[in-house]
């Protein structure tokens, strides 16, 4: 009985709902008339009649302003095409930019400004782990809304932050799985820089290997962030021989790590590598020369082939240069106003306490990567794309997972 | 009584400077400011800090050092741990394999409390440890160093790569430390809840209040015999030798006195900001504060407080409107303030302020009802 | 050690003898110009690390003019001297305005050069964008020789050490063999009386320091074969260099040689058997302790401070 009850109610919102949808799609976008600011901003947002004011919050200078850089060109791009379809509720976004300066207490800082000073309806920023975990207190306690693009290492989950990237296990487990069996590897030498993404990553690596590839992990080296000689390194990689690298060095240790692997000889033709932080972004600093063969696990390439990505990728070119290259964090950079103007629209309403329970369970079937789902941890349903790098620092793709669901605490990993 | 007075506030100009600094603090910036540019002023308070200890151990020892990042680090990492350790009971960490240790330390498969984090159970233990741990680290550093009179530029060398072990180390062991990451989410302290309104204006004015005790206790170390011999050190110190004073001595302890100074602004800092990240132990954050010093004037103790909260104000400003032009800013600021003001604000006040006789017109007003010495103090900020 | 043969050790002390020798010349070279400015000058160049960058960027610049031409076989060398060119004329001009106001006061040079390092980078961020970028470099400098099967010698490392070899004997000609040295020598050991013989002290303070940053534009250069380039690439270099010149003994050229060997040693052997950072740190650790033990440096000159 309780069964009908429940039944019945669902269904009558679900249906006017479906008819509202239809509603506005006859009439085009929507107008800010129909949705007063006083119903659709009751927690004192930057809401008009006639805008509506929002956050970007990365690194645009400092050592962090060469991976940040893309994210911020994508979510304006994300931006300007929303504003031309007529905006969010029928108001145009307007965007307070502020700099972290890579510097993480600068992160805590600007987020406390965003939300208490400029009342910002969202933020799209951080990019490293530890801009996000000095910013999280200033969202949960401004109750504020985050969209974050990088791949992270997981293990956490929060009201206020949605995950645009994948978390460690979406890109760490089906990669493994595809070069285990593609190159019949058993020895694996993993290899990172010193802090808690690699770290974490390794930790979850090391455990597939051993527990459900049988393998084995012949060496697990850390390299301190900005350190750029590899000589010793090197050299212990090739007194053990792995079958497979497994590479998460970031930085500018990462061009220095792969130019060197190069010239020891280490190159695609004698040895397979996988790695989970090479985008096109970093590729221009590396060289394409130098990558040629190797691996990459991302869910995204500039140069995958299906119409929302040739849109994005145009649209790209168009407003940032011809030059201009487009990586995996970008890409999740871009889809981040996208997910919060179906948020709002979804909710009717900027609040945030509205906009992240009408989220989850929303399809986006316009991202360039394809088609992503958002789960109730917040973050995305998305596939494991493997490319392997050309010289002309483009990826060929090899394989591709099917739908991944985020995992942020998986068990058995820990 | 009065020579104490005296020593700790020194002459009629200074006893002044510093009524207007506290006026400020104390009345002026809480009334005219929100709760959250308070708060960010908080911060730069706590920098204030390290620029006063840098003010007696370089403006006025001839010492550059410049690795007091590592002390504002260690003071702030002390408090970081008794407070994360206050956030990870047993009940909110519950979900962890380990509960009842901190986060990150889980994640790092430890599995029990590591050694070192026990005496941070305990608050009057930390309070001490904030203190002693980095006088014990700058005594180290300092005896080793001035016993063999490694002086100048080479100290402010080792101190920098010091900075850089420290961070280097922090960074690595972070199932002890925290990592990259640095120690965050901190909630409470004794149960007191540190991110609610009121609790941010008491650390406030704790805060400023302390910086007026350091202020002071500074004076009185100038003041005395010790900063007379200070000085000669700093400006001949063969002769200081030559007359039989234990120069190593004295450099050791003004090393370690501006390491304690530096190690309550980084606890201050810890507890208004919320957390603690190894950003602040290494070699850029230390030259920083030395720039904040350099341009209040690094013979003044108050116009190193005014130094710092400029800089800081104006980063804040200047990255807010044009993120782009701040390093040229910043840069030029360092360039202009050593090549043009070597005595930075303090030695502009001096040369052009004293000639109009402020100080005497300030006198004046302050006979007069309290209300007019309020607008000058406004007007000056 | 058992599970590897005889031969598989051997090939591993070869390589990684040279992976040691190949550190000790990327040290050598960074360091050298600034062991010229520091050591002969006393001036402490906080902004060494971003006319490296300056020498990185005239390289990656002059590819992108080689792929244009297709003369990417023979342009490299060009690069080196471009770099070197540029480098030395903007720190001609830098010590014009900057440095000779503050001879008197070393550690305010500190300062100011700190603060041009911040300005270069932004100069460099506004001027070629925040991301790191990459010369395309050519064919003979990619990959490795191989002696014999299992041993492979980076070819990137041969170039950087022959490089660090030039310029090492260059500047000791240049010191100690012409009479430009014997001016320089002359004035760092009594700058009133080299002036009253009619030396020129100014023009040559400007030339040391020109020549020094000059060097570090070489160093630049030749780094773009194996690590990065970007705004902020100088910062990773600027400790490293301090610390080689330092613990050599600031004054000595044969101090700044053997301190850069004994530096690249230690870390390449502690790297091998430890984890990279901690590697790191322990040569770091080791090369403060000693310099608290022996503060003048290995090499020390006579005159105290």
């Amino acid at each position: 009985m309780n069964y009908s009850i429940r039944r019945q109610t669902l269904l009558k919102p679900t249906w006017v709902a479906a008819c509202g949808l239809a509603l506005a799609m006859l009439a085009g976008p929507a107008v800010a008339e129909d949705f007063p600011t006083a119903a659709v901003n009751t927690s004192g947002l930057a809401v008009t009649d006639k805008t509506v004011t929002v956050g970007i919050l990365h690194s645009a200078t400092g050592t962090m302003a060469i991976s940040e850089t893309g994210s911020i060109q994508a979510e304006k791009l994300a931006i300007a095409q929303i504003n031309e379809m007529g905006g969010v509720l029928g108001r145009k976004i307007e965007v307070i930019q502020e700099d972290g300066a890579s510097d993480w207490p600068t992160f805590a800082e600007k987020s406390k400004k965003l939300l208490e000073n400029d009342k910002v309806a969202a933020v799209f920023g951080c990019w490293t782990s530890a801009s996000r975990k000095a910013a999280l207190p200033v969202f949960e306690k401004d109750n504020g809304l985050l969209f974050y693009p990088t791949f992270y290492e997981g293990l956490e989950q929060s009201k206020n932050v949605f995950y645009t990237g994948q978390e460690a296990t979406q890109q760490i487990l089906a990669g493994l799985d595809w070069i285990a069996k593609e190159k019949k590897a058993k020895t694996y030498y993993l290899i990172g820089s010193d802090y808690i993404w690699p770290r974490t990553s390794m930790k979850i690596a090391r455990k597939h290997i051993e527990q459900h590839l049988g393998g084995k992990v012949v060496g697990e080296e850390y390299i301190a962030l900005g350190d750029t000689q590899f000589g010793s390194v090197i050299n212990k990689i090739k007194l053990k021989k792995p079958d497979v690298i497994y590479a998460a060095v970031v930085g500018g240790s990462n061009v220095a790590w792969f130019k060197q692997l190069n010239a020891a000889g280490l190159n695609a033709k004698k040895q397979s590598l996988l790695t989970i932080s090479v985008t096109e972004d970093e590729v221009l600093g590396i060289g394409g020369e130098n990558l040629e063969g190797f691996y990459s696990a991302m869910k995204y390439f500039q140069s995958l082939k299906n119409a929302n990505n040739e849109g994005f990728v145009a649209a790209f070119k168009k407003a940032y240069g011809d030059k201009a290259v487009i990586g995996d964090v970008t890409q999740a950079a871009y889809l981040g106003p996208w997910l919060w103007k179906a948020a709002v629209e979804r909710a009717k309403s900027f609040d945030v306490d509205k906009a992240v329970v009408a989220l989850p369970g929303y399809e986006l079937t316009t991202a360039p990567e394809g088609y992503v789902k958002v789960d109730p941890n917040h973050h995305l349903w998305s596939k494991l794309r493997i490319g392997q790098w050309r010289k002309d620092g483009q990826a060929d793709l090899v394989y591709e997972s099917d739908l991944i669901a985020p995992d942020p605490f998986p068990k058995g990993y820990q | 009584m009065k020579a104490l007075s005296e020593k700790l506030l020194g002459s009629k100009d200074s006893a002044i400077g510093l009524a207007v600094l506290a006026l400020l603090l104390f009345v002026v910036f809480p009334s005219a400011l929100d709760l959250f540019r308070l708060n960010l002023l908080g911060k730069y308070v706590t920098y204030a800090f390290v620029a006063v200890s840098l003010v007696l151990l370089w403006g006025n020892g001839g010492i550059l050092s410049l690795g007091q990042g590592i002390f504002f680090g260690l003071g702030g990492y002390c408090m970081a741990m008794f407070l994360k350790l206050e956030a990870s009971d047993p009940e909110s960490t519950k979900i962890q394999s380990t509960p009842g240790i901190p986060d990150f330390m889980d994640w790092n498969q430890l599995t029990a409390l590591p050694w070192f984090w026990e005496p941070f159970k305990s608050l009057p233990l930390t309070l001490i440890l904030v203190l002693l741990v980095p006088v014990l680290l700058a005594y180290i550093i300092g005896a080793a160093m001035f016993k063999r009179r490694v002086g100048g530029v080479y100290f402010s060398i080792i101190t920098q790569a010091i900075a850089l072990i420290l961070s280097i180390l922090i960074v690595g062991q972070q199932g002890y430390t925290g990592g990259v990451n640095g120690i965050t989410d901190l909630k409470t302290m004794l149960g007191w809840d540190i991110r609610t309104d009121s609790a941010k204006y008491i650390l406030y004015y704790v805060n400023a209040g302390l910086l007026i005790v350091c202020i002071l206790l500074s004076r009185y170390v100038m003041s005395s015999k010790f900063g007379m011999l200070l000085l000669a050190m700093r400006d001949k110190e063969e002769r200081v030798r030559f007359s039989g004073y234990d120069v190593a001595g004295f450099k050791i302890f003004i090393f370690c006195f501006a390491a304690m100074l530096s190690a309550v602004g980084g606890a201050m800092f810890t507890l208004q900001v919320g957390f603690m990240s190894p950003s602040f132990v290494g070699i850029v954050p230390s030259i920083e504060m030395v720039i904040f010093a350099a341009v209040g004037g690094r013979m003044s103790l108050i116009g190193a407080v005014y130094g710092t909260l400029l800089v800081n104000y104006g980063k804040t400003v200047f990255s807010e409107t044009y993120p782009e032009l701040w390093l040229f800013l910043m840069g030029g600021l360092f360039i202009a303030v050593v090549m043009f003001f070597p005595d930075g604000l303090a030695g502009v006040y001096d040369k052009y302020a004293k000639k109009f006789n402020i100080s005497g017109l300030i006198c004046k007003l302050f006979k007069k009802p309290a209300a007019h010495a309020h607008d000058v103090a406004e007007e000056q900020a | 050690m058992f599970e590897y043969t005889m031969e598989e050790v051997g090939n591993i002390v070869v390589m990684q003898g040279f992976s040691g020798l190949s550190l000790f010349s990327v040290l050598l070279l960074m360091a050298l110009g600034l062991a010229i400015i520091f050591g002969q000058m006393g001036v402490i160049n906080m902004a060494h690390g971003e006319f490296m960058a300056v020498g990185a960027y005239t390289t990656v610049m002059m590819s992108k003019l080689a792929v244009a031409y297709d003369i990417v076989n023979s342009y490299f060398v060009f690069a080196i001297i471009a770099a070197f060119i540029l480098a030395f004329w903007i720190g001609y001009g830098v010590e014009f305005l900057l440095i000779r106001h503050l001879y008197k006061r070393p550690l305010d040079t500190l300062l100011a050069t700190w603060g041009l390092s911040l300005v270069m980078q932004q100069i460099f961020r506004s001027a070629f964008g925040a991301k790191e970028v990459s010369a395309e470099l050519p064919e003979w400098l990619l990959g490795s020789f191989q002696p014999t099967e299992g041993i492979d010698i980076p070819i990137n490392g041969v170039f950087v050490m022959a490089l660090a070899l030039v310029v090492t004997v260059g500047v000791y000609l240049y010191m100690f063999r012409s009479r430009a040295g014997l001016r320089v020598r002359a004035t760092v050991q009594n700058r009133v009386m080299a002036g009253a013989v009619g030396i020129n002290t100014k023009q040559v303070d400007r030339l040391t320091f020109a020549l020094g940053c000059g060097i570090a534009g070489v160093a630049g250069a030749a780094f773009t074969t194996i690590a990065s380039t970007g705004p902020t690439t100088g910062s990773l270099y600027i400790v490293d260099s301090f610390m080689v010149v330092v613990f050599g003994g600031a004054a000595s050229l044969m101090g700044t040689i053997a301190s850069a060997f004994g530096i690249a040693q230690a870390q390449s052997i502690l790297q091998f058997f430890m984890t990279s950072s901690m590697g790191k740190v322990a040569t770091l650790m080791t090369i403060v302790v000693i310099l608290m033990l022996k503060p003048e440096g290995l090499f020390a000159s006579k005159v105290r401070k």
